[in-house]
């Protein structure tokens, strides 16, 4: 087997506040291929914002390590583009594709024409075109979600760490975006570090999936989903993961010793 | 187990038939959208309905006046506007309102230009804002006119001490809207902006600031607006000394001469000025961008 792409060993977060000090995950082990759909799943506060704000590079570990391609991780850079759950993450200032070419201009790696023809191209997989010169007030949640699909996707970043995209949107839009976001990673074959609190989306989009306990966030399993590729809930193989996760989460097994 | 009382209930509900439908083609429809009628858009429209109430203000400015008959105390409309007319155009009034925003430019674009400076300071220093923070809630609630007697110890009778005063009433107000505006921004925008790479100046300029332009914004009218009134009343109280005054002189000096049209006249300037700036200057910036973006209402 190949090295893996990103490689958390031992990650313990914490945030110091004025008052106390929180530890968000506890030892934290996981390991990403390239290609992969990795799923980190656990309860609401278990760590997992956390733990994807670390491999951003926003937050660095009291213990542990975090590398990516073999380095540690330093700072934020766009080789790990990220997708917030929340819409404010667009600059409303800016049109559409002003947004997907912002980061691209930030780069200054490419010339004015280039910078163009890429942003529309990633506006175009996620059937965006015709919304270009539109700003991002006028959208509705699930075009927003779009945009900064395709404003992370036009970096052609080594990875793509996503913070519950989905969670605020209605439960038809989401299905349907998890349908867009799987035919994007068939079309383009990206990594994807992506975190949720619902099993089923993680069973529906992941190929392998990270379970946390609740808080502090520790491991507390790590499972093949890659073979439930394109099945849906009414699948036999689809309910008896979602079942074995949810045993795992909150039923039969143990609580983390120090709950 | 049943409730026995809601099954009771549900098996009285009267029986209705279930049915499917097509949606038609909307354009079997015909048009959904018609014209309004003049009388709507006349009403609709802002400026005709405030028009109209300026029109009845003046009405009864006149009405009252013409029945008061004492154009000492209280002139007429029709005077007053004759009056700011012709001194418009014979130049004294002209020429008093250019000596006024004169100087009202370089005490602005001195304010915003250090509010600027301080701005950059508290973003990017943690002593840098502390320090900002404590001038600001110790300067802001002073009145900027209260510094007068001082400005005039320190820079004496003229521009100096006028533009001294401008900075003061600008300079705290911009700051405040500025750095309110600054940890308005959201935390996920501010990520973003990192996340591409951006850093410092960079991120500063390209992120925290056109997302606090609405904030920003607000700070730069209000400033405006503490500047022109802090202009007029600092003019009134030591025009009469300076060589070429401003509008609150030109008002001073009116009334020295017991000329209450002119008075008037004066007043009208200041209020047709400071309407111009806030609702034609600042509302077209405003709808060129933070409303156009969505981020002001
Ligand atoms: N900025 C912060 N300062 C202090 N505590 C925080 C901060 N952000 C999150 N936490 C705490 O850290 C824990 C994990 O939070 P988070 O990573 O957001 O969980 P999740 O994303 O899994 O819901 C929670 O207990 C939360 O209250
Ligand atoms: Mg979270």
């Amino acid at each position: 087997m190949t090295a893996p792409l990103l490689e958390a060993r031992g990650v313990t977060l914490q945030y110091k506040t004025a008052q106390h000090l929180l530890t968000a995950t506890y030892r934290v082990d996981l390991e990403v291929h390239r290609g992969e759909r990795f799923i980190i799943l656990g309860p609401s506060g278990c760590g997992k914002t956390t733990l994807l704000k670390a491999v951003g590079g926003f937050l660095e570990p009291v213990e542990g390590r975090i590398m990516l391609a073999g380095r540690p991780i330093r700072g934020p850079g766009p080789d790990r583009m990220m997708v917030f759950q929340d819409f404010e993450q667009l600059m409303p200032w800016k049109t559409v594709l002003g947004n997907v070419t912002f980061p691209l201009r930030v780069k200054r790696a490419w010339k004015a024409r280039e910078i163009k023809e890429r942003a529309m191209a990633a506006l175009e997989k996620v059937h965006l075109a015709e919304f270009a010169h539109v700003y991002p007030h006028m959208l509705s949640g699930g075009m927003k979600m779009r945009v900064a699909i395709a404003r992370a996707l036009v970096m052609e970043p080594e990875i793509l760490l996503m913070d519950e995209p989905f969670a605020a949107l209605d439960a038809l839009t989401r299905r349907h975006m998890q349908r867009e976001l799987l035919e994007l990673w068939r079309m383009l074959g990206f990594t994807m570090l992506f975190v949720t609190h619902s099993i089923e989306e993680a069973v529906t989009l992941g190929s392998r999936i990270l379970l946390l306990s609740a808080h502090p966030g520790q491991v507390r399993a790590e499972l093949n989903a890659g073979h439930l590729d394109g099945r849906d809930a009414a699948d036999p193989a689809f309910g008896a993961l979602t079942r074995h996760i949810h045993d795992l989460l909150f039923g039969e097994g143990r609580e983390p010793a120090n709950a | 187990m049943p409730d026995p009382v809601r099954a009771a209930l549900a098996q009285d509900l009267p029986p209705r038939p279930e049915f499917e439908r097509v949606p038609q083609d909307v354009g079997q429809i015909g048009a959904v959208e018609a014209p309004l009628s003049l009388r709507e858009r006349l009403f609709g429209n802002i400026a005709v309905r405030r028009g109209l109430v300026l029109i009845g203000i003046a009405l009864l400015w006149e009405g009252y006046a013409r029945w008061l008959n004492v154009s000492l105390l209280f002139p007429t409309f029709s005077e007053t506007v004759r009056v700011f007319v012709a001194d418009l155009l014979s130049g004294v009034l002209s020429e008093r309102i250019l000596t006024s925003l004169r100087v009202l430019l370089i005490g602005y674009a001195a304010g915003v230009a250090l509010a600027a400076v301080l701005t950059t300071l508290a973003v990017a220093t943690r002593i840098g804002n502390d320090i900002l923070s404590v001038l600001t809630a110790m300067f802001n609630p002073l009145p900027a006119i209260a510094l007068l007697p001082l400005a005039l110890i320190w820079f004496g009778l003229g521009t100096g001490s006028i533009v001294f005063v401008l900075i003061h009433g600008t300079l705290w107000a911009i700051v405040l809207n500025t750095v309110t505006g600054f940890r308005a921004v959201p935390e996920t925008l501010r990520m973003s902006g990192r996340n591409f790479g951006l850093k410092g100046p960079r991120y500063v300029a390209q992120i925290l600031m056109p997302a606090a332009s609405a904030s920003i914004l607000a700070g730069l009218k209000i400033g405006w607006a503490f500047a022109w009134r802090t202009l007029i009343a600092a003019e009134l109280v030591f025009g009469v000394s300076s060589r070429s005054g401003g509008l609150g002189w030109y008002i001073f000096e009116a009334r020295e001469e017991l000329e209450t049209a002119r008075v008037f006249a004066g007043l009208f300037a200041v209020i047709l000025i400071g309407l111009l700036v806030e609702s034609v200057i600042f509302r077209t910036i405003e709808a060129r961008t933070v409303r156009r973006w969505g981020m002001q209402r």
